[in-house]
């Protein structure tokens, strides 16, 4: 299979990249670890008719500690996040997620950002940045800010602007990032006594998640839940972020009976389609049980158990 | 568009479309058939060659964006004429059936000896969890890699 005729650019610095954006706009895609893209263009489900390939930007592929938070740059590939030891020792809920990612070839080109930024509802990235309360990092060469007015909590600096998450993802396929724009870095926010876990169902390494679950809870001084991060992939029309059962969490003592709770509400939220991963009732049901395991192994690692 | 690269230690310099896939451009112009297509969706794995020594899945890949970079095709595991110990390994341990996954096997296999070189079979297992075997000779393939692992490292010491 081939894709349509296109453009390639391989710009060497940010300015040159971000030219070339602010001058084509739409017609550009932005190929990173192409894992996704490239497909799409090969089955003629993407035609762009320029590709700027950015992987010969220096210095855009750093996981790192910035003051408060984690921050996972362009260039960074799924694999390394799994070799992270940053990560390894800031978040759980990532740590425990990058492994599940496609398959272990795909993972060494395939990032975390372009995951994000091109938006799959089977994605596993959207899920965790969305119980993660991440932002986006979008970059462009004046900035935009006029483009998407009264976005909440939206940040802006010159040509940069700083999105929530939930704000970035507006629907299956399609974000807040304006075609002159690319997506340099996602922030995690830090946490002092926290704990996460992904638990993915697949029929196969690299198939595409049946239902996944990623949950993310901090405690406070007193053993309470101070902050409960929630979200599912693969069964609903977007990556879900189950604000209800975390605002159920958040100022409670965690237990059992607490989580099946949470769990029950995330079962009502989502809307799994039933497909040759298994019925709708089925996904429905492992919905209850992951979130409730995703939960309890979280609070292990959040009182310093081991993971 | 021009390109340069290094294909098992040659350089090559060659005038293509920038949607030339990898695969195609290792397989039609370099005439390297040990790499395999076989789904052409980023999911069988029988076309991974590696790129600057990182395995990859070379139906995803342009090849434009192997530009100034190195590959490793099967061709390039043998060295000075005798086979490398991956594919001794192979060949002694019946590591294959019909051969198609075989060449992506073993690059996968040196790739993680590379890495680290005395894998478990846990970890050999995770390793080539990208690369499909429709033989579903798994256990041998398994075998195999560990075996190259141990001879690799004896091979170091001796």
């Amino acid at each position: 299979m081939y894709p349509a005729k296109f453009d390639y650019l391989a710009p060497e610095s940010m300015g040159e990249a971000l030219a070339i954006l602010a001058e084509r706009g739409d017609e550009v895609k932005i190929l990173a670890g192409g894992q996704s893209l490239i497909p799409m263009m090969k089955l003629r489900l993407a035609r762009p008719s320029t590709l700027v390939d950015i992987n010969r930007l220096p210095d855009l592929d750093a996981i790192d500690v910035q003051n408060s938070h984690l921050r996972v740059q362009a260039l960074a590939r799924h694999a390394d996040v799994v070799r992270s030891d940053v990560v390894k020792s800031e978040n759980a809920l990532m740590a425990s997620a990058a492994p599940w990612v496609a398959d272990p070839i795909v993972r060494n080109l395939g990032t975390v950002c372009g995951s994000v930024a091109h938006h799959d509802p089977e994605g596993d990235w959207a899920s965790v940045m969305l119980a993660l309360d991440a932002e986006v990092v979008a970059v462009s060469k004046e900035g935009h800010a006029h483009f998407h007015p009264g976005a909440d909590g939206e940040r802006h600096t010159g040509g940069t602007r700083v999105i929530p998450i939930n704000q970035f993802l507006v629907d299956m396929f399609t974000t807040l990032l304006h075609p002159s724009e690319l997506v340099a870095e996602i922030r995690v926010p830090r946490y002092e006594r926290g704990g996460g876990n992904y638990q993915k169902l697949e029929r196969k390494i690299g198939d595409y998640a049946t239902v996944g679950v990623a949950a993310h809870l901090e405690l406070d001084g007193d053993d309470r839940i101070g902050k409960a991060g929630l979200a599912l992939t693969s069964v609903y029309a977007s990556n879900l972020k189950v604000r209800e059962a975390e605002d159920l969490l958040v100022g409670e003592s965690p237990s059992d009976e607490l989580f099946a709770e949470a769990a029950q509400i995330a079962r009502n939220a989502c809307d799994p389609a039933g497909d040759v991963r298994g019925s709708a009732d089925f996904k429905r049901h492992i919905v209850d049980v992951f979130t409730r395991r995703a939960l309890a192994e979280s609070l292990t690692i959040a009182q310093g158990g081991a993971s | 568009m021009n390109i340069t690269l290094v294909v098992n230690g040659t350089e090559h310099t060659a005038d293509i479309e920038p949607r030339r896939l990898l695969v195609d451009f290792i397989r039609s112009t370099l005439k390297l058939t040990g790499t395999h297509i076989g789904c052409d969706t980023t999911s069988c794995g029988v076309c991974t060659v590696l790129l600057d020594g990182t395995p990859v899945k070379s139906c995803t890949v342009f090849a434009v964006q192997a530009n100034g970079r190195s590959i490793t095709t099967v061709e390039g595991l043998k060295q000075n004429g005798q086979l490398a110990p991956i594919q001794e390994a192979f060949k002694e341990h019946h590591g294959l059936q019909c051969g198609f996954c075989t060449p992506a096997m073993m690059l996968v296999g040196s790739a993680l000896i590379a890495e680290n070189p005395s894998p478990s079979e846990d970890d050999v297992r995770w390793a080539i969890s990208g690369n499909l075997c429709r033989c579903t000779g798994y256990v041998n393939i398994v075998k195999s890699i560990r075996a190259a692992a141990e001879a690799t490292s004896q091979g170091a010491t001796s």
